[in-house]
Protein backbone atom coordinates (compact mmCIF):
# COMPACT_ATOMS: atom_id res chain seq x y z
CA UNK A 1 0.00 0.00 0.00
CA UNK A 2 1.29 3.45 -0.91
CA UNK A 3 2.12 5.67 2.08
CA UNK A 4 1.25 9.34 2.02
CA UNK A 5 4.25 11.60 2.29
CA UNK A 6 3.98 15.06 3.70
CA UNK A 7 6.09 17.70 1.98
CA UNK A 8 7.45 20.88 3.54
CA UNK A 9 4.23 22.78 2.83
CA UNK A 10 2.27 20.04 4.47
CA UNK A 11 0.79 18.78 1.20
CA UNK A 12 0.58 15.08 0.80
CA UNK A 13 1.91 13.12 -2.09
CA UNK A 14 -1.25 11.08 -2.24
CA UNK A 15 -3.02 11.28 -5.58
CA UNK A 16 -6.75 10.91 -5.88
CA UNK A 17 -6.20 7.73 -7.84
CA UNK A 18 -3.97 6.13 -5.26
CA UNK A 19 -6.37 7.30 -2.60
CA UNK A 20 -9.28 5.51 -4.21
CA UNK A 21 -7.11 2.42 -4.44
CA UNK A 22 -6.21 2.70 -0.83
CA UNK A 23 -9.86 2.79 0.12
CA UNK A 24 -10.43 -0.33 -1.93
CA UNK A 25 -7.58 -2.25 -0.41
CA UNK A 26 -7.07 -0.79 3.00
CA UNK A 27 -9.91 -2.40 4.89
CA UNK A 28 -7.72 -4.55 7.13
CA UNK A 29 -5.98 -2.03 9.31
CA UNK A 30 -3.87 -2.63 12.36
CA UNK A 31 -5.11 -1.63 15.80
CA UNK A 32 -4.42 2.01 16.50
CA UNK A 33 -2.14 3.28 19.24
CA UNK A 34 -1.85 6.76 20.59
CA UNK A 35 1.79 7.52 21.17
CA UNK A 36 2.25 10.57 23.28
CA UNK A 37 5.83 11.68 23.83
CA UNK A 38 7.24 9.67 26.71
CA UNK A 39 5.41 7.47 29.16
CA UNK A 40 5.16 10.33 31.66
CA UNK A 41 2.91 12.35 29.38
CA UNK A 42 0.61 9.38 29.08
CA UNK A 43 0.06 9.22 32.81
CA UNK A 44 -0.54 12.94 32.75
CA UNK A 45 2.20 13.75 35.25
CA UNK A 46 4.64 15.46 32.92
CA UNK A 47 3.46 18.88 31.81
CA UNK A 48 4.31 18.89 28.09
CA UNK A 49 5.73 22.08 26.59
CA UNK A 50 3.53 24.57 24.75
CA UNK A 51 2.63 23.35 21.30
CA UNK A 52 4.85 20.30 21.58
CA UNK A 53 4.17 17.92 18.68
CA UNK A 54 2.45 14.70 19.57
CA UNK A 55 2.95 11.46 17.66
CA UNK A 56 -0.36 9.92 16.76
CA UNK A 57 -1.63 7.06 14.66
CA UNK A 58 -4.84 7.92 12.85
CA UNK A 59 -6.99 5.24 11.25
CA UNK A 60 -8.74 6.94 8.36
CA UNK A 61 -10.92 5.00 5.97
CA UNK A 62 -9.10 1.83 6.90
CA UNK A 63 -5.63 3.27 6.30
CA UNK A 64 -3.07 3.91 9.00
CA UNK A 65 -1.43 7.32 9.15
CA UNK A 66 1.44 7.78 11.62
CA UNK A 67 2.19 11.44 12.03
CA UNK A 68 3.08 14.23 14.40
CA UNK A 69 0.38 16.75 15.16
CA UNK A 70 0.16 19.93 17.17
CA UNK A 71 -2.39 19.50 19.96
CA UNK A 72 -4.40 22.45 18.62
CA UNK A 73 -4.86 20.92 15.17
CA UNK A 74 -8.42 19.87 14.53
CA UNK A 75 -9.21 16.65 12.75
CA UNK A 76 -10.70 18.76 9.96
CA UNK A 77 -7.38 20.58 9.49
CA UNK A 78 -5.39 17.34 9.51
CA UNK A 79 -7.71 15.65 7.02
CA UNK A 80 -7.70 18.52 4.58
CA UNK A 81 -4.46 20.39 5.00
CA UNK A 82 -2.12 17.62 6.12
CA UNK A 83 -3.50 14.53 4.41
CA UNK A 84 -5.15 16.05 1.37
CA UNK A 85 -8.50 14.41 2.04
CA UNK A 86 -10.44 17.36 0.71
CA UNK A 87 -13.96 15.90 0.63
CA UNK A 88 -14.47 16.83 4.27
CA UNK A 89 -15.38 20.49 3.88
CA UNK A 90 -14.62 23.59 5.85
CA UNK A 91 -17.66 25.77 6.28
CA UNK A 92 -17.65 27.54 9.63
CA UNK A 93 -15.08 25.88 11.92
CA UNK A 94 -17.45 26.36 14.84
CA UNK A 95 -19.98 23.55 14.73
CA UNK A 96 -22.68 25.50 12.93
CA UNK A 97 -22.86 24.05 9.44
CA UNK A 98 -22.04 20.33 9.31
CA UNK A 99 -19.84 20.47 6.20
CA UNK A 100 -17.04 18.80 8.18
CA UNK A 101 -19.08 15.84 9.45
CA UNK A 102 -17.17 12.54 9.75
CA UNK A 103 -17.82 9.23 11.46
CA UNK A 104 -15.71 8.43 14.48
CA UNK A 105 -16.16 4.83 15.54
CA UNK A 106 -19.32 4.87 13.46
CA UNK A 107 -20.86 7.94 15.12
CA UNK A 108 -21.22 11.30 13.38
CA UNK A 109 -19.26 14.25 14.74
CA UNK A 110 -17.99 17.59 13.57
CA UNK A 111 -14.31 17.28 12.70
CA UNK A 112 -13.86 21.04 13.17
CA UNK A 113 -14.62 20.62 16.88
CA UNK A 114 -12.58 17.44 17.33
CA UNK A 115 -8.86 17.60 18.03
CA UNK A 116 -6.77 15.22 15.94
CA UNK A 117 -5.01 14.03 19.12
CA UNK A 118 -8.39 13.01 20.49
CA UNK A 119 -9.27 11.01 17.38
CA UNK A 120 -6.13 8.88 17.68
CA UNK A 121 -7.06 5.30 18.36
CA UNK A 122 -10.51 5.63 16.76
CA UNK A 123 -11.79 4.52 13.36
CA UNK A 124 -12.31 7.69 11.31
CA UNK A 125 -14.51 7.55 8.22
CA UNK A 126 -14.87 10.41 5.77
CA UNK A 127 -17.14 10.47 2.74
CA UNK A 128 -14.24 9.05 0.71
CA UNK A 129 -14.45 5.98 2.93
CA UNK A 130 -18.09 5.32 2.03
CA UNK A 131 -17.21 3.98 -1.42
CA UNK A 132 -17.69 0.30 -2.19
CA UNK A 133 -14.35 -0.17 -3.91
CA UNK A 134 -14.67 1.71 -7.19
CA UNK A 135 -18.47 1.87 -6.83
CA UNK A 136 -20.38 4.62 -5.12
CA UNK A 137 -21.80 3.74 -1.72
CA UNK A 138 -25.56 3.48 -1.33
CA UNK A 139 -25.98 6.96 0.12
CA UNK A 140 -23.79 8.55 -2.55
CA UNK A 141 -25.75 6.68 -5.23
CA UNK A 142 -29.05 7.87 -3.75
CA UNK A 143 -27.88 11.50 -3.71
CA UNK A 144 -27.18 11.28 -7.44
CA UNK A 145 -30.45 9.54 -8.23
CA UNK A 146 -32.45 12.13 -6.32
CA UNK A 147 -30.42 15.12 -7.50
CA UNK A 148 -29.83 16.04 -3.87
CA UNK A 149 -27.43 18.92 -4.36
CA UNK A 150 -26.83 22.09 -6.30
CA UNK A 151 -23.37 23.50 -5.59
CA UNK A 152 -22.42 20.34 -3.71
CA UNK A 153 -20.51 22.03 -0.92
CA UNK A 154 -22.63 20.60 1.87
CA UNK A 155 -22.95 17.20 0.20
CA UNK A 156 -20.07 15.27 1.81
CA UNK A 157 -21.36 16.25 5.24
CA UNK A 158 -24.96 15.42 4.30
CA UNK A 159 -23.92 12.02 2.96
CA UNK A 160 -22.01 11.19 6.14
CA UNK A 161 -24.98 12.27 8.28
CA UNK A 162 -27.38 10.11 6.28
CA UNK A 163 -24.93 7.20 6.57
CA UNK A 164 -24.83 7.68 10.36
CA UNK A 165 -28.62 7.84 10.49
CA UNK A 166 -29.13 4.68 8.46
CA UNK A 167 -26.58 2.71 10.48
CA UNK A 168 -28.57 3.53 13.60
CA UNK A 169 -32.06 3.61 12.10
CA UNK A 170 -32.17 1.50 8.91
CA UNK A 171 -35.79 2.40 8.15
CA UNK A 172 -36.21 6.00 9.29
CA UNK A 173 -39.46 7.92 9.25
CA UNK A 174 -39.58 11.25 7.44
CA UNK A 175 -39.30 13.03 10.80
CA UNK A 176 -36.25 10.97 11.72
CA UNK A 177 -34.64 11.90 8.41
CA UNK A 178 -35.27 15.59 9.00
CA UNK A 179 -33.79 15.30 12.47
CA UNK A 180 -30.92 13.17 11.16
CA UNK A 181 -29.68 15.87 8.80
CA UNK A 182 -30.68 18.83 10.98
CA UNK A 183 -27.01 19.43 11.77
CA UNK A 184 -26.14 19.98 8.12
CA UNK A 185 -27.01 23.28 6.53
CA UNK A 186 -27.51 23.57 2.78
CA UNK A 187 -27.13 27.10 1.45
CA UNK A 188 -28.69 26.04 -1.82
CA UNK A 189 -31.79 24.81 -0.05
CA UNK A 190 -31.74 21.31 -1.55
CA UNK A 191 -33.36 19.95 1.59
CA UNK A 192 -36.36 18.24 0.03
CA UNK A 193 -34.10 16.37 -2.37
CA UNK A 194 -31.77 15.46 0.49
CA UNK A 195 -34.70 14.01 2.45
CA UNK A 196 -35.72 11.98 -0.60
CA UNK A 197 -32.15 10.79 -1.09
CA UNK A 198 -32.12 9.52 2.47
CA UNK A 199 -35.35 7.63 1.84
CA UNK A 200 -33.91 6.24 -1.40
CA UNK A 201 -30.69 5.19 0.33
CA UNK A 202 -32.71 3.32 2.94
CA UNK A 203 -34.50 1.47 0.10
CA UNK A 204 -31.24 0.65 -1.70
CA UNK A 205 -29.82 -0.77 1.51
CA UNK A 206 -32.94 -2.79 2.21
CA UNK A 207 -32.66 -4.38 -1.23
CA UNK A 208 -28.96 -4.92 -0.55
CA UNK A 209 -29.77 -6.71 2.70
CA UNK A 210 -32.22 -8.87 0.80
CA UNK B 1 -6.85 28.14 14.38
CA UNK B 2 -6.51 28.70 18.10
CA UNK B 3 -3.31 29.75 19.86
CA UNK B 4 -0.92 26.95 20.79
CA UNK B 5 -1.45 24.81 23.86
CA UNK B 6 -0.13 21.54 25.15
CA UNK B 7 -2.23 18.45 25.68
CA UNK B 8 -2.37 15.60 28.08
CA UNK B 9 -4.74 12.76 28.77
CA UNK B 10 -5.68 12.27 32.38
CA UNK B 11 -5.78 8.61 33.39
CA UNK B 12 -7.81 9.00 36.57
CA UNK B 13 -10.06 11.51 38.32
CA UNK B 14 -7.26 12.31 40.77
CA UNK B 15 -4.85 12.82 37.91
CA UNK B 16 -7.33 15.17 36.20
CA UNK B 17 -7.90 17.18 39.39
CA UNK B 18 -4.17 17.58 39.94
CA UNK B 19 -3.52 18.57 36.33
CA UNK B 20 -6.36 21.09 36.13
CA UNK B 21 -5.33 22.75 39.35
CA UNK B 22 -2.38 24.34 37.54
CA UNK B 23 -2.97 27.88 36.27
CA UNK B 24 -4.12 28.27 32.68
CA UNK B 25 -5.29 24.68 32.37
CA UNK B 26 -8.68 23.65 30.99
CA UNK B 27 -10.59 20.40 30.99
CA UNK B 28 -11.46 18.96 27.59
CA UNK B 29 -14.54 16.76 27.31
CA UNK B 30 -16.43 16.74 23.97
CA UNK B 31 -14.76 20.02 23.02
CA UNK B 32 -17.87 21.43 21.32
CA UNK B 33 -17.89 24.55 23.46
CA UNK B 34 -14.27 24.77 24.54
CA UNK B 35 -12.69 24.54 21.08
CA UNK B 36 -15.04 27.22 19.75
CA UNK B 37 -14.08 29.54 22.62
CA UNK B 38 -10.36 28.92 22.04
CA UNK B 39 -10.67 29.42 18.32
CA UNK B 40 -12.51 32.70 18.76
CA UNK B 41 -10.06 33.87 21.44
CA UNK B 42 -12.79 34.23 24.09
CA UNK B 43 -10.13 32.98 26.49
CA UNK B 44 -6.78 31.25 26.22
CA UNK B 45 -5.27 28.14 27.69
CA UNK B 46 -1.74 26.83 27.89
CA UNK B 47 -2.75 23.25 28.57
CA UNK B 48 -5.73 21.06 27.84
CA UNK B 49 -6.32 18.05 30.03
CA UNK B 50 -8.50 15.54 28.24
CA UNK B 51 -10.69 13.53 30.58
CA UNK B 52 -12.04 11.34 27.80
CA UNK B 53 -10.04 8.27 28.80
CA UNK B 54 -11.42 8.14 32.33
CA UNK B 55 -13.87 5.24 32.18
CA UNK B 56 -15.56 5.95 35.53
CA UNK B 57 -16.89 9.20 34.10
CA UNK B 58 -18.88 7.45 31.38
CA UNK B 59 -22.35 5.97 31.30
CA UNK B 60 -25.62 5.79 33.20
CA UNK B 61 -25.94 3.44 36.18
CA UNK B 62 -28.70 2.72 38.69
CA UNK B 63 -28.08 3.69 42.31
CA UNK B 64 -28.39 1.01 44.99
CA UNK B 65 -31.20 2.79 46.90
CA UNK B 66 -33.10 3.82 43.73
CA UNK B 67 -32.46 6.59 41.25
CA UNK B 68 -29.71 6.97 38.69
CA UNK B 69 -26.19 8.33 38.36
CA UNK B 70 -25.07 9.84 35.08
CA UNK B 71 -21.34 10.13 34.49
CA UNK B 72 -20.09 13.57 33.43
CA UNK B 73 -18.80 12.18 30.12
CA UNK B 74 -22.12 10.64 29.12
CA UNK B 75 -23.05 12.14 25.78
CA UNK B 76 -26.27 14.07 25.30
CA UNK B 77 -27.37 11.44 22.76
CA UNK B 78 -26.97 8.77 25.42
CA UNK B 79 -28.96 10.81 27.94
CA UNK B 80 -31.72 11.56 25.41
CA UNK B 81 -32.09 7.92 24.32
CA UNK B 82 -31.63 6.04 27.59
CA UNK B 83 -34.77 4.01 28.27
CA UNK B 84 -34.98 4.67 32.01
CA UNK B 85 -34.25 8.37 31.62
CA UNK B 86 -37.01 8.59 29.03
CA UNK B 87 -39.40 6.75 31.34
CA UNK B 88 -38.58 8.26 34.71
CA UNK B 89 -37.22 11.71 33.85
CA UNK B 90 -38.83 12.85 30.57
CA UNK B 91 -37.86 16.45 31.37
CA UNK B 92 -34.17 15.52 31.20
CA UNK B 93 -34.44 13.31 28.10
CA UNK B 94 -36.38 16.05 26.31
CA UNK B 95 -33.92 18.74 27.38
CA UNK B 96 -30.94 16.68 26.15
CA UNK B 97 -32.72 15.94 22.87
CA UNK B 98 -33.38 19.65 22.35
CA UNK B 99 -29.68 20.54 22.45
CA UNK B 100 -28.07 21.54 19.16
CA UNK B 101 -27.72 18.90 16.42
CA UNK B 102 -27.20 15.10 16.22
CA UNK B 103 -23.45 15.59 15.74
CA UNK B 104 -23.14 17.94 18.72
CA UNK B 105 -25.21 15.63 20.91
CA UNK B 106 -22.99 12.72 19.87
CA UNK B 107 -19.87 14.50 21.06
CA UNK B 108 -21.18 16.94 23.67
CA UNK B 109 -21.20 15.58 27.21
CA UNK B 110 -23.53 16.28 30.13
CA UNK B 111 -20.67 17.69 32.24
CA UNK B 112 -19.61 19.96 29.40
CA UNK B 113 -23.20 21.05 28.84
CA UNK B 114 -23.41 22.28 32.44
CA UNK B 115 -20.03 24.06 32.28
CA UNK B 116 -20.31 25.64 28.83
CA UNK B 117 -19.67 29.37 28.70
CA UNK B 118 -22.37 31.93 27.91
CA UNK B 119 -23.33 32.81 24.35
CA UNK B 120 -23.68 36.59 24.87
CA UNK B 121 -22.42 38.02 21.58
CA UNK B 122 -20.27 40.59 23.34
CA UNK B 123 -18.66 37.94 25.54
CA UNK B 124 -18.07 35.73 22.48
CA UNK B 125 -16.94 38.65 20.34
CA UNK B 126 -13.98 40.98 20.55
CA UNK B 127 -15.27 42.91 23.54
CA UNK B 128 -13.42 43.22 26.81
CA UNK B 129 -16.64 42.90 28.80
CA UNK B 130 -17.08 42.49 32.56
CA UNK B 131 -17.23 38.70 32.27
CA UNK B 132 -13.77 38.84 30.70
CA UNK B 133 -12.48 41.07 33.49
CA UNK B 134 -13.27 44.36 31.72
CA UNK B 135 -15.27 47.30 33.02
CA UNK B 136 -18.28 47.47 30.73
CA UNK B 137 -21.31 45.36 29.97
CA UNK B 138 -21.89 46.18 26.32
CA UNK B 139 -25.42 44.78 26.39
CA UNK B 140 -26.53 47.53 28.75
CA UNK B 141 -26.41 50.16 26.01
CA UNK B 142 -26.07 47.78 23.06
CA UNK B 143 -28.11 44.98 21.52
CA UNK B 144 -29.95 42.89 24.07
CA UNK B 145 -32.19 40.69 21.95
CA UNK B 146 -30.97 37.44 23.53
CA UNK B 147 -30.09 38.68 26.99
CA UNK B 148 -31.72 38.09 30.35
CA UNK B 149 -34.81 39.42 32.07
CA UNK B 150 -34.07 38.01 35.54
CA UNK B 151 -31.20 37.87 37.99
CA UNK B 152 -28.89 40.36 36.30
CA UNK B 153 -26.57 42.82 37.95
CA UNK B 154 -23.79 44.38 35.90
CA UNK B 155 -23.93 41.47 33.44
CA UNK B 156 -26.97 40.24 31.50
CA UNK B 157 -25.94 36.84 30.15
CA UNK B 158 -28.38 33.95 30.03
CA UNK B 159 -27.19 30.49 30.94
CA UNK B 160 -27.11 28.57 27.65
CA UNK B 161 -27.55 25.02 28.94
CA UNK B 162 -30.76 23.11 28.26
CA UNK B 163 -30.01 20.28 30.67
CA UNK B 164 -29.34 22.68 33.57
CA UNK B 165 -32.97 23.80 34.11
CA UNK B 166 -34.09 20.17 33.83
CA UNK B 167 -31.60 19.01 36.45
CA UNK B 168 -32.51 21.86 38.82
CA UNK B 169 -36.19 20.99 38.38
CA UNK B 170 -35.38 17.34 39.21
CA UNK B 171 -33.50 18.47 42.33
CA UNK B 172 -30.45 16.53 41.10
CA UNK B 173 -27.09 16.65 42.83
CA UNK B 174 -23.73 17.10 41.26
CA UNK B 175 -20.70 15.22 42.48
CA UNK B 176 -17.52 17.27 42.27
CA UNK B 177 -14.01 15.86 42.63
CA UNK B 178 -11.07 18.02 43.63
CA UNK B 179 -7.54 17.59 44.83
CA UNK B 180 -8.73 17.14 48.40
CA UNK B 181 -11.60 14.76 47.76
CA UNK B 182 -15.19 14.99 46.56
CA UNK B 183 -18.17 17.14 47.49
CA UNK B 184 -21.84 16.84 46.67
CA UNK B 185 -23.66 20.03 45.66
CA UNK B 186 -27.39 20.36 44.95
CA UNK B 187 -27.88 21.37 41.34
CA UNK B 188 -29.86 24.36 42.62
CA UNK B 189 -26.74 25.82 44.28
CA UNK B 190 -24.25 24.81 41.57
CA UNK B 191 -24.79 27.89 39.40
CA UNK B 192 -23.88 31.40 40.53
CA UNK B 193 -25.34 34.77 39.62
CA UNK B 194 -23.34 37.88 38.64
CA UNK B 195 -23.85 39.23 42.15
CA UNK B 196 -21.73 36.30 43.40
CA UNK B 197 -19.20 36.30 40.58
CA UNK B 198 -18.92 38.25 37.38
CA UNK B 199 -16.41 35.92 35.78
CA UNK B 200 -17.73 32.42 36.39
CA UNK B 201 -21.10 30.72 36.10
CA UNK B 202 -20.78 27.97 38.69
CA UNK B 203 -19.12 27.05 41.97
CA UNK B 204 -16.29 24.96 40.49
CA UNK B 205 -12.84 25.96 41.74
CA UNK B 206 -9.61 25.37 39.83
CA UNK B 207 -8.71 21.71 40.12
CA UNK B 208 -12.32 20.62 40.46
CA UNK B 209 -14.32 18.64 37.96
CA UNK B 210 -17.82 17.23 37.75
CA UNK B 211 -17.72 13.45 38.02
CA UNK B 212 -21.41 12.60 37.98
CA UNK B 213 -24.97 13.78 38.34
CA UNK B 214 -27.18 12.02 40.87
CA UNK B 215 -30.92 11.63 40.39
CA UNK B 216 -33.33 10.38 43.05
CA UNK B 217 -36.01 7.87 42.14
CA UNK B 218 -39.11 9.81 41.06
CA UNK B 219 -42.02 9.84 43.54
CA UNK B 220 -45.30 8.22 42.50
CA UNK B 221 -47.43 10.71 40.62
CA UNK B 222 -44.49 12.58 39.11
CA UNK B 223 -45.03 14.24 35.72
CA UNK B 224 -42.38 16.27 33.96
CA UNK B 225 -41.66 18.03 30.71
CA UNK B 226 -39.23 20.42 29.01
CA UNK B 227 -40.37 23.04 26.54
CA UNK B 228 -37.89 25.12 24.58
CA UNK B 229 -38.63 27.90 22.13
CA UNK B 230 -35.93 28.86 19.66
CA UNK B 231 -35.75 31.21 16.74
CA UNK B 232 -34.84 28.45 14.30
CA UNK B 233 -36.48 25.09 14.86
CA UNK B 234 -33.69 22.86 13.48
CA UNK B 235 -31.13 23.90 16.07
CA UNK B 236 -30.59 26.89 18.27
CA UNK B 237 -30.17 27.99 21.85
CA UNK B 238 -33.33 28.70 23.82
CA UNK B 239 -34.95 32.12 23.57
CA UNK B 240 -36.71 30.84 26.65
CA UNK B 241 -37.49 27.43 28.05
CA UNK B 242 -39.22 25.82 30.99
CA UNK B 243 -38.47 22.62 32.89
CA UNK B 244 -41.45 21.56 34.97
CA UNK B 245 -41.62 18.68 37.45
CA UNK B 246 -44.91 18.13 39.27
CA UNK B 247 -45.96 15.50 41.77
CA UNK B 248 -49.72 14.96 41.58
CA UNK B 249 -51.85 13.37 44.29
CA UNK B 250 -55.63 13.03 44.36
CA UNK B 251 -56.12 15.35 41.43
CA UNK B 252 -54.06 18.14 42.99
CA UNK B 253 -50.52 19.36 42.67
CA UNK B 254 -48.62 18.15 45.72
CA UNK B 255 -45.22 19.62 44.85
CA UNK B 256 -43.97 21.63 41.90
CA UNK B 257 -40.57 22.68 40.63
CA UNK B 258 -40.68 25.19 37.79
CA UNK B 259 -37.34 26.30 36.35
CA UNK B 260 -36.83 28.67 33.43
CA UNK B 261 -33.98 28.61 30.95
CA UNK B 262 -32.70 31.26 28.53
CA UNK B 263 -33.83 34.15 30.70
CA UNK B 264 -31.26 34.52 33.51
CA UNK B 265 -27.54 34.01 34.17
CA UNK B 266 -28.42 30.72 35.89
CA UNK B 267 -31.38 28.36 35.62
CA UNK B 268 -34.18 30.48 37.11
CA UNK B 269 -36.41 28.75 39.60
CA UNK B 270 -39.76 30.45 39.96
CA UNK B 271 -41.01 29.68 43.47
CA UNK B 272 -43.84 32.18 42.85
CA UNK B 273 -45.13 30.11 39.95
CA UNK B 274 -44.75 26.95 42.04
CA UNK B 275 -46.79 28.48 44.89
CA UNK B 276 -49.55 29.36 42.44
CA UNK B 277 -50.20 25.70 41.63
CA UNK B 278 -49.30 23.75 44.78
CA UNK B 279 -52.32 22.37 46.63
CA UNK B 280 -54.63 23.06 43.69
CA UNK B 281 -56.03 21.11 40.79
CA UNK B 282 -54.16 22.05 37.63
CA UNK B 283 -57.09 23.91 36.06
CA UNK B 284 -57.09 26.93 33.77
CA UNK B 285 -57.17 29.39 36.68
CA UNK B 286 -54.15 27.84 38.41
CA UNK B 287 -52.24 27.65 35.13
CA UNK B 288 -52.91 31.31 34.35
CA UNK B 289 -51.96 32.36 37.86
CA UNK B 290 -48.67 30.45 37.67
CA UNK B 291 -47.81 31.91 34.26
CA UNK B 292 -48.49 35.41 35.55
CA UNK B 293 -46.55 34.84 38.77
CA UNK B 294 -43.52 33.58 36.85
CA UNK B 295 -42.95 36.88 35.05
CA UNK B 296 -43.76 39.14 37.98
CA UNK B 297 -40.22 40.28 38.77
CA UNK B 298 -39.02 40.39 35.15
CA UNK B 299 -36.85 43.35 34.17
CA UNK B 300 -36.75 43.48 30.37
CA UNK B 301 -33.97 45.32 28.55
CA UNK B 302 -34.25 47.44 25.40
CA UNK B 303 -34.67 44.55 22.92
CA UNK B 304 -35.84 41.53 24.89
CA UNK B 305 -39.29 42.50 26.14
CA UNK B 306 -40.74 39.68 24.03
CA UNK B 307 -39.36 37.20 26.56
CA UNK B 308 -42.02 38.20 29.09
CA UNK B 309 -45.07 37.03 27.10
CA UNK B 310 -42.95 34.16 25.75
CA UNK B 311 -42.29 32.81 29.25
CA UNK B 312 -45.96 33.23 30.12
CA UNK B 313 -47.00 31.32 27.00
CA UNK B 314 -44.47 28.54 27.55
CA UNK B 315 -45.72 28.00 31.08
CA UNK B 316 -49.38 28.03 30.07
CA UNK B 317 -48.59 25.46 27.43
CA UNK B 318 -46.45 23.12 29.58
CA UNK B 319 -48.70 23.23 32.64
CA UNK B 320 -51.78 22.62 30.51
CA UNK B 321 -50.04 19.69 28.81
CA UNK B 322 -49.13 18.22 32.20
CA UNK B 323 -52.68 18.59 33.50
CA UNK B 324 -54.00 16.09 30.95
C1 LIG C 1 -23.66 25.35 17.05
C2 LIG C 1 -23.85 25.00 18.50
C3 LIG C 1 -25.13 24.92 19.01
C4 LIG C 1 -25.33 24.58 20.34
N1 LIG C 1 -26.60 24.51 20.81
C5 LIG C 1 -26.82 24.22 22.13
C6 LIG C 1 -28.13 24.15 22.64
O1 LIG C 1 -29.12 24.32 21.93
N2 LIG C 1 -28.30 23.87 23.96
C7 LIG C 1 -27.24 23.65 24.78
O2 LIG C 1 -27.45 23.38 25.96
N3 LIG C 1 -25.98 23.71 24.32
C8 LIG C 1 -25.74 23.97 23.02
N4 LIG C 1 -24.46 24.03 22.54
C9 LIG C 1 -23.35 23.92 23.46
C10 LIG C 1 -22.63 22.58 23.46
O3 LIG C 1 -21.28 22.86 23.36
C11 LIG C 1 -22.95 21.85 24.72
O4 LIG C 1 -24.30 21.48 24.62
C12 LIG C 1 -22.14 20.58 24.99
O5 LIG C 1 -22.87 19.73 25.83
C13 LIG C 1 -20.82 20.85 25.67
O6 LIG C 1 -20.24 19.63 26.07
P1 LIG C 1 -18.74 19.24 25.68
O7 LIG C 1 -18.50 17.90 26.28
O8 LIG C 1 -18.51 19.36 24.24
O9 LIG C 1 -17.96 20.35 26.47
P2 LIG C 1 -16.49 20.95 26.27
O10 LIG C 1 -16.48 21.89 25.15
O11 LIG C 1 -15.48 19.85 26.28
O12 LIG C 1 -16.39 21.73 27.65
C14 LIG C 1 -17.18 22.88 27.91
C15 LIG C 1 -16.65 23.56 29.19
O13 LIG C 1 -16.90 22.74 30.32
C16 LIG C 1 -15.68 22.36 30.95
N5 LIG C 1 -15.89 20.96 31.34
C17 LIG C 1 -16.20 19.92 30.52
N6 LIG C 1 -16.41 18.80 31.24
C18 LIG C 1 -16.23 19.13 32.54
C19 LIG C 1 -16.31 18.41 33.77
N7 LIG C 1 -16.62 17.11 33.82
N8 LIG C 1 -16.05 19.08 34.94
C20 LIG C 1 -15.73 20.40 34.90
N9 LIG C 1 -15.65 21.14 33.78
C21 LIG C 1 -15.90 20.51 32.60
C22 LIG C 1 -14.59 22.61 29.94
O14 LIG C 1 -13.37 22.92 30.55
C23 LIG C 1 -15.16 23.78 29.16
O15 LIG C 1 -14.89 24.98 29.81
C24 LIG C 1 -24.22 24.32 21.19
C25 LIG C 1 -22.94 24.40 20.68
C26 LIG C 1 -22.73 24.73 19.35
C27 LIG C 1 -21.34 24.78 18.82
S1 LIG D 1 -17.03 23.37 9.51
FE1 LIG D 1 -17.52 22.04 11.15
S2 LIG D 1 -19.60 22.45 11.45
FE2 LIG D 1 -19.06 23.96 9.98
S1 LIG E 1 -25.91 21.94 -2.36
FE1 LIG E 1 -25.06 23.94 -2.13
S2 LIG E 1 -24.90 24.07 0.02
FE2 LIG E 1 -26.03 22.28 -0.20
Amino acid sequence: MEKPTIDSQGHTGLSRRSFVNSVATGAAAEAAVLTLPGAAAQTGTKPPQDGEMVAVVLQINGRTHSMNVEPRWTLQYVLRDRLGLMATKDGCERGECGACTVLIDGISRYSCLTLAVEAAGCQITTVEGLMNGEQLGTVQQAFIEEDAFQCGYCTPGQVVSVEALLRKTPEPTFEQIREGVSGNLCRCGAYNHIFRAAQRAAELRKVGRG
Amino acid sequence: MSAKFSYQRAVSIKDAAEATGRPGTRILAGGTDLLGCLRDGVFQTNRLVSINNIKELKGIRSRPGGGWRIGALTTLTEVAEHRQILESYPVLAQAAASVATPQLRNQGTLGGNLCQRPRCWYFRGQFQCRRKGGETCFAEAGQSLYHGIFGASQCYIVHPSDTAPALVALDAKVSIAGRRGTRLVPMSSFFVLPKDSLVKENVLEPGELITEILLDAPLTGTRSTYRKVRERASFDFALASAAVVLVMAEGKVRTARIVLGGVAPAPWRSTEAEKAVVGKPLDAAAVAAAAEAAVKGAVPMADNGYKVPLVRGILEETLTALSA
